[in-house]
């Protein structure tokens, strides 16, 4: 596979075109909002939290394929996880995404989420790929209200 | 009997366009289009956000490093003389490109940017009162807003916004009815970065001082692809960046009518700008020191001339005459790609393509054109009120310069298949 087709893997392009737990949650318990100013992403997610453990997660919203592909897998994978296995799996996803390139990564830990690996090789992306476990985060940590600006070089000449 | 004969393609040669333009050669004078990006050879076609620099260019900045840095206007010894002579001399090669009066009315700035603060922040703050108004249009760059933003806010005026119809023209009658005895201040793009519309300047500098307004003209887009001179245009500012006319970054120019400069207080307060400093009184400098505080970009505007001299060198109207063809065909080509739909389809328009893709996201389609070497530019380009007016939250953005060829279009063109392949 070529730079390209790593980052942009079937999974992705598939999530991408079919998003998974797209759409809003009525009354969830746990709400955030996110936007990557760079690109006008922007991402709405959606949590009913039941002692402890996500019941449902859903989200909305408009971006990049890699920023929808990587809501619509982390919808996929965070249902039934305790709010601590959750954060476990924001910090391997970040690991991954953020190690340089000569690094190793255990694959089959990450589980689904290693289609996202490739993103590493685009610097210029890996905000787009975290840009909904920042949310989820953000969600978690009850700011609801609040969305979160991943500072990035926001010009546009 | 006399027959047409009607040729095919758009590259045909027209009346008026008899000579080639030598693109061959004035590639050769840019070092960094030899550059090799994810192994293919760059074509750079982000021209609206910086432009690349000639071989002239980088020489005289290291010629100025090596062999003759210094402080201007301060020393006695040899190399501030050279120095200063050179920066004053820039200074006088800007004066002649843009046909000022005098080259008192040229001050350097860190660009357009910096310039627009400038006149919001000394003739803004100076002139404006609560009620007055600042008319600008829906297409600025952000620097042309903001600015605004902040001196309205200070002194109680009113940012009044004249609207773009769907082509991305602004809307000329509403434009006039917005205009008032109460405008003080009219500040508007010549040339869009994000749409290619070329604005009616003079219409609009005309019609602004029927109502007594001074109008300021945001030439950062404009002054790389066409002759300006701001004594026919009769603005009373004139701003622009010279890293995007091929000149090094840091250095940008504030044009102002001298009876204007003069009555402005100034910037910043510093060394260079003032003739006397007393703790009782200080006398501030002559035009155009009074408004340069402290020590200036030296090798930036040294720099600045030297790439105008290049633009001379190969002629503002070919350079002018090939973009445009560039345009037309690149407009062609792309407008034949099934599902591609160029932003900003105004009337004139200068070497800038935005469009969307149905379905595909500017940032993916970045990401994939780079991939083969293509340099775009995705994004709101930092005019987010075009984005809104569109309802869209990005566009890609293809800006070319005389650089460019017609063959990396059509490269370009294939590459843009190839993403609509991948993602349908
Ligand atoms: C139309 C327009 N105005 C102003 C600017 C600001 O220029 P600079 O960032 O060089 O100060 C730009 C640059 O992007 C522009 O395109």
């Amino acid at each position: 596979m070529n730079e390209i087709q790593e980052l942009y893997q079937q999974v992705i392009l598939d999530h991408n075109k079919n998003p998974r737990n797209f759409g809003a949650i009525e009354h969830p318990s746990h709400f955030a909002e996110g936007h990557n100013p760079l690109c006008g992403d922007h991402l709405d997610l959606y949590m009913n939290i039941e002692e402890g453990i996500i019941k449902e997660v859903r989200f909305n919203g408009s971006g990049c394929a890699i920023s929808k592909a990587s809501a619509s897998v982390m919808t996929t994978i965070l249902k039934n996880k305790t709010i601590t296995e959750a954060q476990e799996l924001f910090k391997s996803f970040q690991e991954a995404v953020t190690s340089d390139t000569e690094t190793l990564i255990d694959e089959i830990n990450l589980g689904k989420l290693a289609v996202f690996c490739g993103v590493r090789e685009f610097p210029a992306r890996v905000k787009c790929a975290s840009l909904p476990w920042h949310t989820l985060i953000n969600a978690l940590e009850g700011k609801q209200e609040s969305s979160i600006e991943i500072q990035s070089e926001n010009h546009g000449k | 009997m006399f027959k047409f004969k009607i040729q095919e393609g758009l590259k045909v040669i027209q009346p008026g366009q008899l000579v080639e333009f030598p693109v061959a050669q004035i590639r050769g004078d840019f070092p960094i289009l030899q550059r090799i990006v994810h192994n293919k050879p760059l074509i750079y076609f982000d021209n609206a956000a910086t432009t690349q620099k000639p071989r002239s260019v980088i020489d005289t900045i290291t010629n100025y490093y090596t062999s003759y840095n210094s402080n201007i206007h301060r020393g006695v010894h040899y190399l501030s003389q050279l120095a200063t002579d050179d920066y004053e001399k820039a200074r006088k090669i800007i004066q002649k490109f843009i046909n000022a009066g005098s080259s008192d009315e040229i001050i350097y700035t860190r660009g357009a940017t910096e310039s627009i603060n400038l006149v919001a922040a000394t003739y803004g703050r100076a002139n404006l009162k609560s009620g007055d108004e600042v008319l600008i249009s829906y297409m600025e760059h952000h620097s042309n807003i903001v600015p605004w933003q902040i001196i309205c806010e200070q002194t109680g005026a009113k940012l009044i916004v004249a609207p773009i119809d769907d082509n991305g023209d602004i809307i000329l009658e509403e434009f006039n009815k917005l205009l008032n005895d109460r405008t003080k201040i009219v500040s508007i793009v010549h040339i869009s970065n994000s749409l290619g519309t070329i604005n009616p300047i003079k219409e609009i500098i005309d019609r602004g001082h029927r109502y007594g307004a001074v109008v300021l003209i945001d030439g950062a887009q404009s002054v790389q692809h066409a002759k300006i001179d701001v004594k026919t245009l009769d603005c009373d500012f004139f701003v622009f960046s010279g890293h995007k006319i091929y000149g090094p970054t840091g250095i940008g120019v504030l044009y102002g009518k001298r009876a204007i400069l003069e009555k402005m207080p100034p910037y910043q307060g510093g060394g260079d700008m003032i003739k006397s400093v007393r703790f009782e009184r200080t006398i501030y400098n002559d035009l155009p020191y009074k408004f340069e505080a402290g020590t200036p970009n030296i090798v930036g505007a040294i720099g600045l001339g030297e790439a105008i001299d290049y633009l001379h060198s190969i002629g503002i109207e070919a350079i002018a005459n090939y973009e445009t063809r560039l345009l037309n065909y690149a407009t062609h080509v792309i407008s034949e790609i099934p599902g591609v739909e160029i932003i900003g389809k105004a009337k004139h328009k200068s070497s800038v393509i935005s469009f969307v893709i149905v379905g595909i996201h500017p940032h993916d389609i970045g990401t994939m054109l780079d991939v083969d070497g293509i340099a775009i530019r995705t994004g709101h380009h930092c005019t987010e009120p075009v984005m809104h007016r569109y309802g869209i939250p990005a566009t890609s953005r293809a800006s070319f310069a005389f650089y460019n060829t017609f063959e990396e279009i059509d490269y370009f063109a294939e590459s843009l298949k190839k993403v609509i392949k991948m993602f349908s």
